[in-house]
């Protein structure tokens, strides 16, 4: 008998007395906490980024190239990482020296990079947090990782959910996931929290808004 | 689980050894009331907080009950995700496993997700016996590592040492495992993770396997989740060519939607946090994006006993959050090293008796290292009554009866060190079903009342030590009854 067999047999002998069960799973629990309207849920969101250290900016479809270059400058950035799908415009007004992921960058390489600039699939407002889904405009799983400063760029309020549960149902399973909830931190000295270990230590995130945003 | 723990004292012995140390017990404490009050603060926040933490326990307890049902399904989905999965009866076979499939990539180094599951089976040992070194990357791990240390909490292995100690160890070793701390390291903790972060970062960039558990698996999707802090996970399950994941059977949950309560209560449980800096999730293989092999190593290691066991199974419901060790008056003056295993605390109590057999020293005394006031079950987000489990494994170290140990069902005998007990148990039992008896005894001592010592001679010393003995009336109640038709014939 191999152990597959071995284990899922110890499972059901295990279980030989117990109780069926029949009654649904109750789900008494908020699909999101509280009501708002959604300029309001886009302000939460900035309230919870930059309660866990990451940098909020505001702009509007049209300033979104001159905020970025400024934010890269500002940080004295000497190259910036660029997923293959990132809107051009975006970076329109930098001259920061652009590197674009190749399947064969290695980690070392990416790590001499400065910065990376991405979208987002989802933001969550309640908990602050921006879920990256690996499309085009967001790249694979490492360049948002290795280097030590990343500008995430979110459409608000197209992207901006209230909700873990919201937010969950608007992702794909099968594409890798990186939620990402201000800075690297951690906790380990003294349970208290401390912000930048491994992943990036600084996070902006650009919330851009197309249009107006409903004040209703 | 790992043979680290072997011939560890009972817990009343360790215990009484850490209670000793006053920098432990002030480390504890600081960092235990630390958490406690911000956790209370996170949870406030959500006014569902009891929807949330049933519906993740009927989540838990509804796969427990078809848990073979979704262990195949799971397999299913990661299959055609385009991963591998292997199943482990127990520790030996999961670290062959293991040592296996690193070898098999040629490669003499991996680095590590802080991981439970690996810690109990003693992977990093294993993997060192066959010459493959395992680095720990979670910060608090590495000081474990660092220090030779062993983990003592489910959350922040560290967390007996503080900032100062911390300092030491990183000055002194790190230098004989890679990058040296930087000079002049002070006790800041913003410095110690610097100095972590610098250590650690040629270690990932040259990795070519990581090694992982998982908070999570989803049955339906084939999708595995890693929640953590510092990104030294990210790190290790999507720079490395292989993935290896050693993960608990009792993990699956059964769909993607079941994870909306989870990704909301294990944060707020754990660090106290609306959502951990870094959560990960992966589905088989994607081209071109992090490993290129996925192995997934499903774990059972005394999982199904603890399955057969009616009350106790109620442990496998655990997320590993650490609130109910965060909480509990007995881990914040003993620590966690007393209680003999990876899992401390309240949880590890009732878990690693029934994982590891009551047959230690350590194992027979766990459920008895509780004052059973309840914090625990109180905090528990998936609602697991540690007390009743404690108290039903009191049981039966003391009286032994019918258990399944690797799969098999055996019948313990009754623990030795509790004979007294059952003497006394026994006597009050014939004594109490003998009316003639009980009374003769009663009249007897009514008599005797003023030779009665004020402490119990022997053994009995310890008990009476801290505690006053029963005064015992001059008439025994039934002789008052009958004397006084109930009080109502003129009492004196």
């Amino acid at each position: 008998m191999n152990s597959r067999e071995r284990i899922l047999g110890r499972v059901r002998r295990a279980l030989a007395d117990a109780p069926a069960d029949e009654a649904p799973i109750a789900r008494d629990y908020l699909r999101e906490h509280g009501r708002r309207t959604v300029a309001e849920t886009v302000e939460l969101l900035a309230e919870n980024l930059a309660d866990y250290r990451a940098l909020v900016h505001r702009a509007d479809t049209g300033g979104l190239a001159g905020l970025i270059a400024g934010l890269l400058e500002k940080r004295g950035s000497a190259s910036v990482l660029v997923p293959p799908g990132l809107d051009e415009e975006w970076l329109a007004a930098t001259g920061v020296k652009r590197v674009a992921d190749r399947a064969e960058s290695t980690p070392a390489e990416l790590d001499r990079v400065d910065s990376v600039v991405t979208a987002c699939a989802v933001a969550i407002a309640e908990t602050g947090t921006l879920v990256l889904d690996g499309s085009p405009d967001q790249g694979r799983r490492r360049i948002t990782l290795v280097p030590d400063h990343h500008i995430c760029v979110v459409r608000v309020p197209d992207q901006v959910v209230s909700s873990v549960p919201q937010g969950l149902e608007r992702l794909d399973p099968a594409r890798p996931l990186t939620w990402i909830s201000g800075p690297s931190a951690t906790s380990d000295i003294e349970l208290d929290r401390v912000e930048g270990v491994h992943g990036p230590r600084t996070l902006e995130v650009v919330l851009v808004s197309q249009g107006r945003i409903e004040s209703t | 689980m790992s043979g680290t723990y072997l011939g560890m004292p009972a817990f009343p012995e360790a215990a009484r050894e850490a209670v000793a140390n006053t920098t432990l017990r002030g480390n504890l404490r600081h960092a235990t009331h630390t958490i406690r009050a911000k956790r209370a603060k996170a949870v406030a926040e959500v006014s569902d907080w009891a929807g949330l933490r049933e519906a993740g326990k009927q989540i838990k307890d509804h796969t427990l009950r078809h848990l073979d049902r979704y262990l195949v399904q799971l397999e299913e989905s990661v299959t055609a995700a385009g991963g591998v999965v292997h199943w482990a009866a127990d520790a030996d076979e999961a670290n062959e496993i293991v040592v296996r499939l690193v070898k098999t990539t040629g490669e003499s180094e991996v680095v590590k997700v802080k991981s439970m599951a690996t810690q109990e089976i003693g992977l990093n040992e294993a993997l060192q016996a066959e010459g493959i070194h395992a680095y720990e990357t979670d910060l608090a791990e590495l000081i474990v590592q660092l220090g030779k240390d062993r983990p003592s909490h489910i959350l922040v292995p560290a967390i007996h040492r503080n900032r100062g100690e911390i300092r030491d160890i990183f000055a002194r070793e790190m230098s004989e495992w890679g990058r040296p701390a930087p000079e002049g390291l002070t006790d800041s903790p913003a410095e110690l993770a610097e100095a972590a972060r610098l250590h650690l970062r040629e270690k990932f960039l040259r990795a070519k396997v990581g090694i992982s558990g998982a908070n999570f698996m989803v049955a339906d999707t084939g999708t595995l989740v890693v929640v953590e802090s510092e990104g030294n996970g990210r790190m290790c399950l999507t720079l490395p060519e292989t993935l290896i994941s050693v993960v608990g059977i009792e993990k699956v949950v059964p769909t993607w939607q079941d994870l909306e309560v989870f990704l909301q209560t294990l944060p707020r449980s754990s660090t106290a946090e609306r959502m951990n800096p870094y959560t990960s999730t992966w589905t088989g293989t994607t081209d071109q994006d992090g490993p290129s092999a996925f192995h997934l190593v499903l774990l059972d290691n005394g999982r199904t006993d603890t399955l057969a066991d009616e009350v106790g199974r109620q442990a496998l419901r655990c997320i590993r959050c650490s609130a109910c060790l965060n909480v509990c008056p007995v881990y914040e003056r003993a620590g966690g090293h007393a209680y003999g295993s990876v899992y401390p605390g309240p949880i590890g109590a009732i878990l690693s008796p029934q994982l590891r057999g009551t047959g230690s020293e350590i194992d027979a005394s766990l459920p008895y290292a509780s004052s059973l006031c309840g914090a625990c079950y109180e905090v528990c987000p998936v609602a697991i009554d540690i007390p009743e489990v404690l108290v039903h494994l009191r049981e039966r170290v003391v009286q032994g009866g019918e258990v399944t140990r690797a799969g098999n069902k055996v019948v313990l005998r009754p623990a030795k060190g509790h004979a007294a007990e059952r003497a006394a148990m026994r006597a009050a039992r014939w004594a109490f079903s003998h009316a003639g008896a009980l009374r003769a005894g009663q009249r007897a001592a009514s008599r005797t009342r003023r030779f009665h010592p004020r402490t119990l001679p022997g053994p009995g010393r310890a008990w009476s030590g801290t505690r006053d003995l029963p005064p015992v009336p001059a008439e025994p109640f039934r002789d008052w009854w009958q004397r006084t038709h109930g009080g109502k014939g003129g009492a004196k």
